[in-house]
């Protein structure tokens, strides 16, 4: 027996280290890291000559509507894009209880309308700063409430906030400049 | 006294490299879990729109892609890639069927459709590309972008 094993020829593993240099080079070259990254949304369901329950009041929507030039129109004025997160900010929570503003968080609604010219980089910009908007008030109730970070939080109690505070952005159907002319 | 002889000859031992296959090893596999194989080739050119701070996406498993763009830089001629063709917008509901079928139902509901959408893009198609999402069931979306690079 002991003869045997001492026969025994050994596998000769010093080019396994070449062959997988090669093959990791190969990988490496191959690999693209691309995280996919963006705002992930969730669209209204589909029907048909569905009409809005009940509009509803002036008050407590905040209008932004961006044009085919990409300007921005913030319930009647125009606005810097740099603005629209503090204004956002503003009309939801209303601290100094304006009779302009939103009767509370619960009640505030965003109605957001665009043309169909505007650019696909503007309307991106202006729901990231909606939603940015949505995500501070979030953090800064958490804070309040709970005293940690909102994403920290389990389930329910994000649940509890995000009752307190929903986020709901409405999108009109688009105007249609380019055909009016 | 005690004295320590040095032994010149073992003053710098060799390194052993017996190990170095098996670190090889590791890196490869890692590089082979991670490698995302592109089977689809892109016909259109697109510059994903930058934003201040993007989500991650979680399962990429359960996603698939529409592209909408031109063909190239200067043109204004917008058209949307499913697979490796171009498509209509009638095209997205037998296309997000097709995907949905292979999933177990349990995971049905998690599909996200990525957009991935030039930022050039006029808001029109995307509207159509949204309508027709909508009607064929798919509310679960994303709006693919880079994060905006702070200088």
């Amino acid at each position: 027996m002991a003869k045997n094993k001492k026969n025994e020829a050994g596998f000769n593993a010093s080019s396994m280290a070449d062959v997988a240099f090669l093959l990791l080079i190969f990988f490496l070259v191959a690999t693209t890291i691309d995280i996919e990254k963006g705002i992930s949304v969730i669209l209204p369901p589909y029907c048909e000559g569905c009409e809005e329950p009940n509009p509803p009041s002036k008050r407590n929507t905040f209008f932004v509507k961006i044009n085919t030039q990409d300007q921005l129109l913030v319930r009647g004025n125009e606005l810097d894009l740099a603005q629209l997160k503090d204004r956002t900010k503003e009309f939801i929570l209303n601290p100094t209880k304006n009779k302009n503003l939103s009767k509370s968080p619960r009640h505030a609604l965003i109605a957001l309308q665009n043309d169909r010219g505007t650019s696909y980089e503007m309307y991106l910009a202006v729901y990231n700063e909606l939603k940015a908007a949505y995500s501070e008030l979030w953090e800064d109730k958490a804070r309040q409430l709970f005293g940690i970070a909102y994403n920290d939080l389990p389930r329910a109690k994000k649940k509890i906030i995000r009752k307190e505070i929903p986020l709901v952005i409405s999108e009109s159907e688009p105007t249609n400049y380019q055909a009016l002319k | 006294m005690l004295t320590l002889k040095r032994n010149d000859k073992n003053r710098f031992p060799q390194v052993s490299t017996a190990s170095l296959p098996d670190i090889i090893f590791i890196l490869l596999f890692f590089f082979m879990v991670v490698t995302v194989m592109r089977s689809k080739p892109l016909k259109l050119e697109i510059t994903k729109p930058n934003i201040q701070d993007p989500q991650n996406a979680k399962d990429r498993k359960l996603m698939a892609y529409i592209y909408v763009g031109a063909t190239n830089k200067s043109s204004k001629d917008y058209k949307i890639q499913i697979d490796d063709a171009f498509a209509k917008i009638e095209d997205i509901r037998p296309f997000v069927d097709r995907q949905k079928e292979k999933l177990p139902i349990e995971l049905k509901e998690r599909f996200t459709i990525s957009l991935r959408i030039d930022k050039a893009v006029e808001m029109g198609i995307v509207e159509d590309i949204k309508v027709a999402l909508r009607k064929s069931k798919q509310q679960r979306i994303i709006y693919s972008a880079n994060p905006k690079l702070e200088n």
